[in-house]
């Protein structure tokens, strides 16, 4: 046996956090995200989705894409790219978008976070280059540079995390704002914290470069210990998720570039983004075909369900009726919210529909023996889970 | 209120051809040339002192219905016919006429009769769609859905075994068209040749050099070759005179900078252009009869499109393979066995000859062994010459505007000694004749006559980027994705060469 790993360049990347993260994953419940080893959770689902909404827990996003955009034409471009407003996002300011194909269909979603007048960086959840590289020809000075690998991410949510902030010595971290960056001195390097997340609580994310990923993984959790600090992965992330109304990539709308089948993606209307489609702004990539989509309203609309019962309505196709009559949609993510006590799900349903009697048809396996239930659905206009904690600045102590 | 109701940018052939339409229809238009003459590449150029050629030195296609709507014949513009002769060593040319093929051996001169009357008859049925608007592919207007219909009863017009043979041979290269028909070599290359030239192709190519030899057969001279009476001036001498007879201004050395857009509630909107010198200019529309990369990304500006569009703009194939010599020559040129250089005569022996220089050129080379098209324009315009002295005007191929290293003045002599010594070997006495001589690159086309890459069509003439795909969709029926902005030059359909189809189409779109 040669010690040449022969399938080196197959084997699935480690993040900076990685060494801290095996030792507590002890589940040993991986899996992956953009090439990275990533784990769906660390030792129970339930317990991490707890701690996000009771104490505080940390979410490795280092496989998340993020791209730095820096140059004189690096807002004009960017502005061009995406849907919603650049002249609205201020400094040090992060704004969430989404950007579409001439056809009006969203390519991905992801966050703006304006660093300087002519730097900027740009994150979302699958490769973006060849799209960014596309969006910059023609403007002239431009540099997209890929920082992920560089920079290491670390999104850490929860009531009590400003109190661990606080602890661990960023002063005045209480006075960020929801969408707002700041900065910290961290051995000699730059902390940048935002306070952005994807559970719908109060949260925030921290940006470092990797090298010192594992000094700042040891001082948030030597700050944390006394409050409840617990990594979580995947699993619960999807929960608080759904609960705070965020939709996913490749479970609630399929990016269209990667779409297969005719008209199988989405437009920001049909997801219900339409507020982030800034028709006041002169130009941007997929304008006209946006508008006419507006115009026309949407073929399909991403709807927020309560469904009655408890079985969560996983994978469940949606009817206008009880008997079945006629199809409308499909469910696309389900759960049993344990924060609000009721059975929620994101269904695409046919807009013609939307004012009729919607019905799910739930399967549910008992001992390996499938089970068929139809349950009635309510559609829940708001976002299902909105604490003020989310919001509150400062945010409060414990 | 704008003082025009379009400006046209551009006066090359299909920008004037364009203006004078809509001058025509009662607009008020203003054409801006960048160039002190008009006529684009077929504007003259005194290369040196007392010597003048054009880019463009023949004309095999010139649309009648411009000529006849724009009444072009009263402003001095009449078509001289000239033959195609392919130069043999042994002084035994070929020469291809409206009566038929000459110097090939029997067989041949009765092959090219059946050959000439088979793709004069698919030249015939495509001849309409040349000078149509070509309809969107999923539109229900009743436009589109008639052109749809017409194209295919000219098809079925044909008759059930033309149409085969026309779906068989359609894209065949021409390499393959040529063998089936002839024998003699240098007949082959000369019937391959204008599927061929202006483009990217070679005979052994697949994709669309049988459709451009159609597209060049349907003519009024059924793909003879001809001279403005006088010379090639007169063709721009006729269209400004056309043009500015029709109502239209034409102002000469005036640049444009950028194309203006403000904005609408529907989305961009051109309203006027601004030149180099600052001044601006409004107008209802603006057609540009550049380029589609220098209309969309130089003048007009990206973040005025969507990206899918500025990256289908982006990756046009528009690297121009030929370059372009000019002699200047004390006397009259002699070509072995040949009388007068009336003619437009083709160096290239045999098919291989062709495939081997563009093999050199595909790769970024130069080709060692150039071919080429020669005329001699000073003897249908003795004015071009200083008395009884003469200039040739040949097109090189294959000459790659991404030259491997860059292009210099090194890689200009090189390739102006190699189609020297290629003329040479069929006019011995040339070099004694040289009083100078100008080689111009495809690169240095595309910076003196502002085309990018240099090539003829503005963008290369193939399957994927023709009918309704050219230049490419959503700016395929002369409007674009900018409201008021239009294109009417060689990039969009039909194509390029010297016809004006292209600019009379774009007319007709802007007044529908």
């Amino acid at each position: 046996m040669s010690n040449v790993d022969r399938y080196a360049g197959e084997r699935l990347k480690l993040t900076p956090f990685y060494p801290r993260e095996q030792e507590l994953n002890i589940r040993d419940a991986w899996s992956s995200w953009n090439g990275y080893l990533f784990a769906d959770y660390y030792y129970d689902t339930e317990y991490e989705y707890f701690c996000i909404r009771n104490q505080c827990g940390t979410y490795d996003i280092c496989p998340m894409q993020k791209y730095e955009i820096s140059g004189k034409d690096a807002e004009a471009m960017l502005n061009r790219m995406i849907t919603r407003d650049m002249g609205k996002l201020g400094m040090n300011r992060v704004m969430y978008t989404v950007w579409c194909t001439d056809e009006g269909r969203v390519i991905d979603d992801g966050t703006v976070f304006k660093l300087a007048e002519d730097r900027f960086m740009l994150t979302c959840g699958s490769p973006c280059t060849a799209w960014l590289r596309k969006s910059a020809y023609g403007f002239g000075d431009v540099t997209i540079t890929d920082v992920s690998d560089t920079l290491a991410g670390l999104s850490f949510q929860g009531p009590t995390t400003c109190a661990v902030l606080k602890k661990m010595g960023l002063e005045g971290i209480e006075n960020a704002k929801a969408f707002d960056i700041m900065y910290f001195p961290f051995q000699g390097e730059t902390l940048m914290v935002s306070r952005t997340g994807f559970t719908g609580d109060l949260g925030y994310e921290l940006w470092i470069p990797s090298e010192l990923a594992l000094d700042l993984w040891d001082a948030l959790y030597a700050a944390g210990e006394d409050y409840g600090i617990q990594p979580y992965g995947e699993a619960a992330t999807d929960m608080a998720r759904l609960e705070a109304g965020f939709i996913m990539p490749y479970v609630d709308f399929t990016e269209a570039l990667k779409t297969v089948y005719f008209e199988h993606d989405q437009t920001p209307f049909e997801l219900q983004l339409g507020w982030l489609v800034d028709f006041n702004k002169p130009n941007f990539s997929g304008r006209a075909a946006l508008l006419e989509h507006k115009q026309r309203g949407p073929k399909w609309t991403l709807t927020r369900l309560n469904i009655e019962g408890n079985w969560p309505a996983e994978d469940a196709i949606m009817y206008d009726s009880k008997g079945c009559k006629t199809e409308i949609g499909y469910v696309t993510s389900a759960l049993w919210s344990p924060t609000i006590k009721s059975n929620i799900a994101l269904a695409m349903i046919r807009s013609e529909y939307l004012n009729g009697e919607l019905w799910a048809e739930i399967y549910r396996a008992k001992d390996l023996r499938q089970y068929r239930r139809m349950a009635r659905a309510t559609i829940v206009k708001k976002p299902f889970f909105t604490p003020a904690r989310a919001r509150a600045t400062p945010p409060a102590d414990f | 209120m704008s003082q025009y109701d379009t400006i046209v940018i551009g006066a090359g052939h299909n920008g004037l051809v364009c203006a004078a339409y809509l001058a025509r229809a009662g607009q008020n238009v203003l054409v801006l040339e960048a160039a002190e003459a008009p006529g684009g590449l077929a504007q003259y150029r005194e290369f040196h002192p007392g010597y003048t050629a054009s880019i463009a030195h023949s004309i095999s296609h010139f649309s009648s219905s411009v000529q006849a709507d724009l009444g072009l014949a009263d402003h001095g513009f009449a078509l001289q016919a000239i033959d195609t002769v392919g130069l043999r060593n042994s002084g035994e040319h070929v020469a291809v006429r409206a009566d038929g093929l000459s110097g090939g051996n029997d067989a041949d001169a009765a092959a090219y009769a059946s050959y000439a009357s088979l793709m004069q008859r698919f030249a015939a049925a495509l001849a309409p769609f040349w000078e149509k608007t070509m309809p969107r592919i999923g539109s229900s207007k009743a436009a589109d859905l008639l052109t749809f219909a017409h194209m295919g009863l000219k098809l079925r017009g044909l008759g059930k075994d033309d149409m085969r043979e026309f779906m068989r041979i359609a894209s065949l290269p021409m390499r393959d068209l040529a063998d089936e028909f002839f024998e003699d070599d240098l007949v082959k290359a000369v019937l391959c040749w204008d599927g061929l030239i202006g483009s990217k192709m070679a005979p052994r190519s697949p994709n669309g050099a049988v459709l451009a030899l159609l597209y060049r057969l349907s003519g009024a001279s059924g793909g003879g070759h001809a001279v403005p009476v006088g010379g090639m001036g007169k063709l721009a001498d006729a269209l400004l005179a056309a043009t500015e007879a029709a109502g239209a201004t034409v102002r000469l050395g005036a640049a444009v900078e950028r194309i203006d857009v403000g904005h609408a509630e529907t989305g961009p909107l051109a309203h006027g252009v601004t030149l180099t010198d600052g001044t601006t200019i409004e107008a209802g529309n603006v057609i540009s009869s550049a380029d589609p990369r220098r209309t969309f990304i130089d003048l007009l500006g990206v973040e005025h499109l969507d990206i899918g569009f500025t990256n289908r703009i982006r990756r046009l194939r528009c690297d121009g393979f030929v370059g372009k010599l000019h002699l200047a020559l004390s006397d009259a040129p002699e070509f072995d066995g040949l009388g007068q250089p009336e003619g437009r005569m083709i160096i290239a022996p045999e098919m291989d000859a062709i495939e081997f220089a563009f093999d050199d050129a595909k790769y970024g080379g130069l080709p060692e062994h150039p071919v080429m098209e020669i005329v001699v324009p000073s003897v249908h315009d003795p004015a071009l010459a200083p008395a009884g002295q003469h200039v040739l005007s040949a097109h090189v191929m294959y000459v790659p505007y991404a030259l491997k290293g860059g292009w210099n003045d090194a890689a200009r002599s090189t390739m102006l000694e190699r189609s020297v010594e290629t003329i040479a070997a069929y006019a011995p006495g040339i070099r004694e004749e040289i009083v100078f001589a100008e080689f111009l690159s495809p690169a240095d086309i595309e910076r003196e006559y502002g085309v990018t890459g240099g090539h003829w069509h503005h963008a290369e003439f193939v399957m994927d980027q023709m009918l309704m795909m050219r230049p490419t969709f959503g700016a395929a029926q002369y409007a674009t994705p900018v409201a008021g902005l239009y294109l009417c030059g060689a990039s969009c359909h039909p194509a390029g060469d010297l016809v004006g189809a292209a600019g009379r189409n774009a007319a007709k779109e802007v007044l529908r």
